[in-house]
């Protein structure tokens, strides 16, 4: 796969005046706190290296060519403006129960067409071989606003490799916990659980698509999807599964959990594209969060450099 | 009187002064305009309920007075229904006249919000005394629009979220409701033989 420059990033724009590049120091103050604070760790290197401490900080992360030069949203924004369904329906919901899901321990089960036995395999070891890297990535909602979040994480094509998928895994499935005592949306029914996505292989190994551990330099918070979930940035963000416990190579598209609930609204591909309306929204426009105008969609959220190639010839009118 | 009547017109306040409050105070949410959005809607379609609820209650306790304020509860529905309505045209597409005509013809709940609160700028315009007298027996049926405009917003609200739909059916069944009473007493005084006396509107705005 050819690997593209992101077409906005300017290396004197890598590094805007916010609040969130003084970060190295805000670290070095957490981590000097630490020292004080028994049980309070910092971590840095691999991603092995990362255990569920509430919350640790991340550091010594790659930069990513794929980063964009967009001014990331605030950690407030990202992490009080939500929509996870299994924490309720509002947005302030995840934040606002996100205490009540315990993440510890965490294992994610991995089957289907490969060469490596299936197992449920420990956070660590999913975790172990791959350093983490930094990827400042736009993030659109079908429902016409978006953010910009700078994620921790890892391509997740290096992760399905290590498993050695089979010429039969056409297909990669992923599904979030099923934990009715703690998620109060799984008890309130409110969509059908477990939670699937799917990506094509293809989608999945390219190098956009990402398994995130963290956002701003930290672990990822609950209502985030903690501790591992996928983005796939120049999809709509229902497609970025969220605190994932499975993960299946399989033979036929999987069908995702909004196309079962809403059919006509929600399809497998969920491309971000401007030109196909959503029959509640259009899509013309966003809302950036933080902004007061709305500012035009781009086709594929602007990563088609990287991935239009894969869509040649299909429709993306009748495969939305 | 008077000063119930001004108490009661403070307490409509009360939500847009929250509203108010909040937004100064950074009370809303992330994304300020869709809160906005999300309150006065809500708070158009309680009043509208409350509005369409004097008249039933008039008759349940036997209290005439309360009438009096009916075009008080409508016009507080109007004002919180044009709150949302300018919400959606200046904050929301900043007078992009363009695409919220995409949205009022492509999009059906928009479509039916817009016909809820156009449906309602004759009945605030023809709310006053002079209105009422020049209009006559006219006025009690062109005030009949406010049915039309309930189910509208109703409506408006339920294909908005589709999916989540516990909260707009809590307005669709006050509003069956509110319905229903007008339905059964309808029956009931014909079925004694009985005629709506003169000089009560019947119920309406």
């Amino acid at each position: 796969m050819l690997i593209k420059q992101a077409p906005d990033i300017l290396s004197s724009q890598i590094t805007p005046e916010n609040l969130y590049w003084n970060r190295r120091s805000f670290i070095r103050a957490a981590s000097g706190a630490a020292l004080g604070i028994a049980g309070t760790a910092t971590f840095g290197g691999t991603a092995g290296d990362l255990l569920a401490a509430p919350q640790s900080d991340l550091t010594d992360l790659r930069q990513s060519q794929f980063s964009t030069a967009d001014a990331p949203n605030s950690y407030d924004e990202i992490t009080s403006y939500n929509n996870f369904y299994e924490f309720g329906l509002q947005k302030e919901d995840p934040k606002r129960y996100a205490d009540e899901l315990s993440i510890e321990p965490w294992s994610v089960r991995v089957e289907g067409h490969m060469n490596k036995p299936a197992a449920n395999y420990t956070l660590e070891d999913i975790l172990a071989p791959h350093p983490l890297e930094e990827r400042i990535y736009r993030l659109r909602c079908v429902e016409a606003w978006s953010m910009v979040v700078p994620w921790v994480g890892f391509p997740l094509g290096d992760l399905l490799k290590r498993f050695e998928p089979t010429s039969r895994a056409k297909f990669v499935k992923f599904e979030t916990l099923v934990r009715p005592e703690e998620f109060r949306g799984q008890r309130a029914r409110n969509l059908q659980y477990p939670y699937v996505e799917g990506l094509r292989m293809d989608e999945a190994m390219n190098p956009l698509a990402i398994l995130a551990v963290g956002l701003y330099g930290k672990t990822l918070l609950n209502q985030n999807g903690a501790p591992i979930r996928l983005v796939v940035p120049w999809k709509y963000g229902f497609k970025s599964i969220k605190s994932i416990v499975k993960i299946e190579f399989v033979e036929e598209e999987p069908r995702n959990t909004w196309n079962i609930a809403i059919p006509n609204e929600y399809g497998f591909y969920a491309n971000v594209n401007p030109e196909v309306d959503h029959p509640r929204w259009s899509q013309a426009s966003e809302r950036r969060i933080g902004e007061f105008f709305r500012q035009q969609t781009q086709m594929f959220n602007g990563y088609g450099y990287q991935v239009a190639s894969m869509y040649d010839g299909m429709d993306l009118a009748e495969r939305y | 009187m008077r000063s119930a009547k001004t108490l009661v017109f403070c307490l409509c306040l009360v939500p847009a002064l929250v509203l108010v409050w909040d937004s100064v105070t950074g009370g809303l949410s992330v994304n300020p305009i869709e809160d906005i959005t999300h309150r006065t809607g809500d708070w158009a379609l309680r009043f509208l309920l409350l509005t369409l609820a004097v008249t039933p209650f008039r008759w349940l306790s036997g209290w005439n007075e309360v009438i009096r304020y009916r075009r008080m509860l409508g016009l507080f529905t109007f004002w919180y229904a044009s709150l949302h309505f300018s919400t959606y045209i200046v904050f929301d597409h900043f007078f992009d006249i363009r695409s919220i005509a995409d949205d009022v013809i492509e999009r059906k709940y928009v479509t039916a919000g817009f016909l809820g609160f156009v449906l309602m700028l004759p009945l605030a315009v023809t709310s006053t005394q002079g209105w009422i007298r020049r209009l006559g027996k006219r006025w009690s049926i062109l005030h009949r629009l406010i049915y039309v405009a309930a189910v509208a917003g109703v409506v408006h609200f339920l294909w908005l979220v589709k999916l989540e739909t516990s909260e707009p059916l809590v307005y669709a069944a006050v509003l069956s409701g509110l319905f229903l009473v007008r339905v059964v007493r309808r029956k009931l005084t014909r079925a004694a033989g009985h005629r709506v006396p003169s000089g009560e509107t019947p119920a309406t705005f």
